[in-house]
């Protein structure tokens, strides 16, 4: 493994203090939440956070209480990183003219409100290259309003706007490359991490926040209720997710790939897939067709980054 | 003329106008999208900074939702923020500009008022406003380009009064406003920056004491949330008037939340916004020198809506016609009519009121169609009342 590993080496550097606390509303076994939990470790120096509607948005800021240690900001669903924009540049000027303190922002925004709605406002920021990192938390579908379909949601996964019927064996489209989207930007630094690797993802998180500029991490974050799996499993799962090479995990810094957990003998999809409800239907024979076309994917997905990271170009 | 006096006359376009009081605010983001009529404004602006007269952060964002964003975001980080927009723009917008309010986020935009699609048409009416009017934020309309800039500023001390921190808008018609060069009268920079010295946000960002904005309520405190936000909204005339009576002292140009001309003893009033009011006023004396008696109201605040400062000012008006350059499809009337028969329903007050939808997508009003509606309302008092309550000014039936 070349898991990046620099400034939090083993678990124990890790600070025991806790910006995301306990007592909020995620259900028991949330993906998302654990990324959060994970994320708030990294940061350095007085931060904001800027949440997008979604799970982690609503379940943590239930007027009176709030599960945030930190400032926090929630506008609204596709506008995250147009907020933290506005945060990041107000800080700045008001640092150059007035000598205010400066702060590391950090956007969190789920896979919907980043995949799709938010994804111009996504552009628009990382375009104009303000300091600040964007968190994405993948559970591949929107969840806050009950399992629906998103950009994120892969071939063959069952939503309820995208079920398995008689004649339409779930999702019939390919999940969309955002981190390739986002690395076409040319920003200093993105990166793709799992729960599953919680020392690779707080390092990725603090080194990004020690750029000066915009950067991206993009974690997968199982969901127990749209994945339909028992709580006990989220993290078992979400290490399935890069075992089987379903999820790869990698950085691409000033545009060259790093594949940071190399998976030499991937593990069957099957194993990652039989676990979930959403995927169930996957494993009868008569939608063999759309088992094949999501492990083609996978396997395009993987080889595509081993040829990025051996040409060592800019992407 | 002295030096003083050279600096302090200027021949500006609206849009100019707008621009340069934004610089003497010395305002520290901007963030906006181009459109038409609104672009010199952000050209201006970019420009001033990119010359370094203007030390801010200016940011064209890559849609207007995100322009009103960013700027949520600059104006809690403690940031003096200005946008524009205008028409689609501001549509475009709708969703963020009711968070802005509820959020208490100071920020100063200028809206060049102009028609909505479809048809496309990149004129003045005022649809783009009246569809946001109920966003919670404060809407000024200027009537010249000197009020362009006087309301700019001024909107500036009203948005960040610690009492208040509600977003304002200054609404300038567009092109007739917004293209058109006026003379008007400056103030010099020392005296802007004393009359809007930088005061920091009362809930500023504080790592130390963190706060949470923009939290989720549900149905058993929602509504207290909305009930503080009408209280601070009726608290605005106070600051309005403490604002534009210390902007006397500076300037010597007296502002109200109304515009009444010839309004004491007239028997007739006309009742707009924006740029028409000055059409009526020159209209309005000519009648007086025949001794018509004839009054114009202009509304400079918009919301808060002056209910009381208005049918004070009618009380003993026999005929009022009210000219909304907007309209509510398939509702009762245009959007100031409705609000103007509402006023008047319940302050127990009964004239001869018909609405007059007129100017959309820029048709022009002229002194004629100004003139031509006085007389009708001379008639309408003649005879009791008027043979509509709607009339689609100028339209070719
Ligand atoms: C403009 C707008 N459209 C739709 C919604 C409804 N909405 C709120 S959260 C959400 C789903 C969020 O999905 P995602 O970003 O994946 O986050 P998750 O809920 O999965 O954590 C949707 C559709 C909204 N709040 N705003
Ligand atoms: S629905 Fe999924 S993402 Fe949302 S709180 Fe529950 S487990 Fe977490
Ligand atoms: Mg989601």
């Amino acid at each position: 493994m070349t898991t990046v590993e620099k400034y939090f080496k083993t678990i124990s550097d890790v600070p025991v203090e806790d910006y995301f606390a306990p007592g909020h509303r995620l259900c028991a076994g949330c993906g998302a939440s654990i990324a959060i939990k994970l994320a708030m470790k990294a940061i350095k120096s007085p931060t904001i956070v800027v949440n997008a509607t979604g799970c982690i948005e609503v379940a943590t800021s239930m007027f009176p209480y709030v599960s945030w240690r930190v400032p926090w900001v929630h506008v609204a669903f596709e506008n995250t990183a147009a907020v933290a924009s506005g945060i990041s540049e107000g800080l700045k000027i008001l640092n150059k003219k007035r000598g205010k303190i400066m702060y590391d922002v950090i956007a969190i925004g789920g896979d919907g409100g980043t995949f799709d709605i938010g994804l111009q406002a996504l552009s628009g920021a990382l375009e104009r290259g303000h300091k600040m990192l964007y968190i994405c938390y993948d559970n591949e579908a929107y969840m806050n309003t009950g399992v629906q379909r998103s950009g994120a949601t892969p071939i063959g996964a069952v939503t309820t706007t995208s079920p398995a019927g008689e004649i339409i064996p779930g999702k019939r489209e390919r999940k969309k490359d955002l981190i390739g989207i986002v690395a076409a930007h040319r920003i200093p630094y993105a990166a793709t991490a799992s729960i599953s690797h919680p020392l690779d993802f707080i390092n990725k998180v603090r080194k990004a926040l020690e750029i000066n500029g915009p950067t991206f991490i993009h974690v997968i974050t199982p969901c127990t209720l749209g994945w339909r799996y028992p709580p006990s499993l989220t993290v078992k799962i979400a290490r399935l997710a890069v075992e089987t090479r379903y999820f790869p995990v990698f950085e691409v810094e000033d545009g060259r790939v790093k594949i940071n957990i190399r998976v030499s003998r991937p593990k069957p999809l099957e194993e990652f897939l039989q676990v979930q409800g959403r995927f169930r239907h996957l494993l009868d024979d008569r939608n063999r067709d759309v088992l094949e076309a999501l492990k083609k994917q996978v396997e395009e997905n993987w080889n595509k980054l081993v040829k990025l990271e051996e040409l060592g170009v800019y992407i | 003329m002295s030096k003083l006096e050279y600096v302090r006359k200027m021949a500006l376009m609206g849009d100019e106008a707008v621009a340069y009081a934004v610089k003497q605010a010395d305002v520290d983001v901007i963030a906006a999208y181009p459109i038409t009529p609104q672009t010199i404004i952000v050209e201006r602006l970019s420009k001033y900074v990119a010359d370094g007269e203007l030390n801010a952060s200016f940011i064209q964002a890559e849609s207007e939702h995100s322009a009103l964003s960013i700027c949520i975001g600059s104006a809690l980080a403690g940031a003096r923020t200005f946008t524009s927009t205008a028409s689609q723009g501001l549509a475009l917008m709708h969703e963020v500009l009711y968070i802005a309010s509820s959020m208490r986020a100071p920020i100063v935009m200028a809206i060049a008022n102009r028609a909505l699609n479809s048809p496309l048409n990149i004129h003045c009416d005022h649809s783009d406003i009246m569809g946001a009017r109920d966003t919670g934020w404060i809407h000024l309309f200027a009537n010249n380009v000197q009020q362009a800039y006087d309301l700019t500023l001024m909107a500036f001390k009203i948005s960040e009064d610690p009492d208040l921190l509600i977003p304002v808008s200054v609404n300038l018609d567009g092109f007739i406003l917004t293209h058109s060069i006026e003379p008007l009268e400056v103030l010099l920079d020392e005296e802007v920056h004393q009359f809007i010295p930088h005061e920091p946000y009362p809930h500023e960002i504080d790592f130390g004491n963190p706060l949470a904005y923009g939290v989720m309520a549900l149905p058993d405190t929602y509504m207290e949330f909305k009930r503080q936000f009408q209280e601070a909204m009726l608290k605005v005339p106070e600051v309005f008037h403490k604002t534009t009576r210390e902007f006397y002292t500076i300037s010597g140009r007296t502002y109200k939340s109304l515009t009444s001309y010839f309004t004491e003893d007239a028997e007739a009033v006309v009742i707009a916004l924006g740029s028409t009011v000055e059409t009526l006023k020159y209209v309005a004396r000519k009648f007086r020198e025949k001794n018509i008696k004839v009054g114009v109201l202009g509304l400079t605040m918009y919301r808060p809506f002056p209910e009381k400062e208005i049918v004070k000012v009618l009380e003993n008006v026999r005929c009022i016609a009210v000219l909304d350059r907007a309209y509510s499809y398939g509702g009762v009337g245009g959007p100031l009519y409705t609000d103007i028969l509402a006023s008047l329903y319940k302050n127990g007050m009964k004239p001869i009121v018909a609405d007059f939808v007129y100017g959309l997508g820029g048709r022009d009003f002229k002194l004629t169609d100004s003139e031509e509606i006085f007389r009708k309302m001379m008639k309408a008092i003649e005879c009791n009342g008027f043979e509509r309550d709607i009339y689609w000014w100028g339209v070719k039936e």
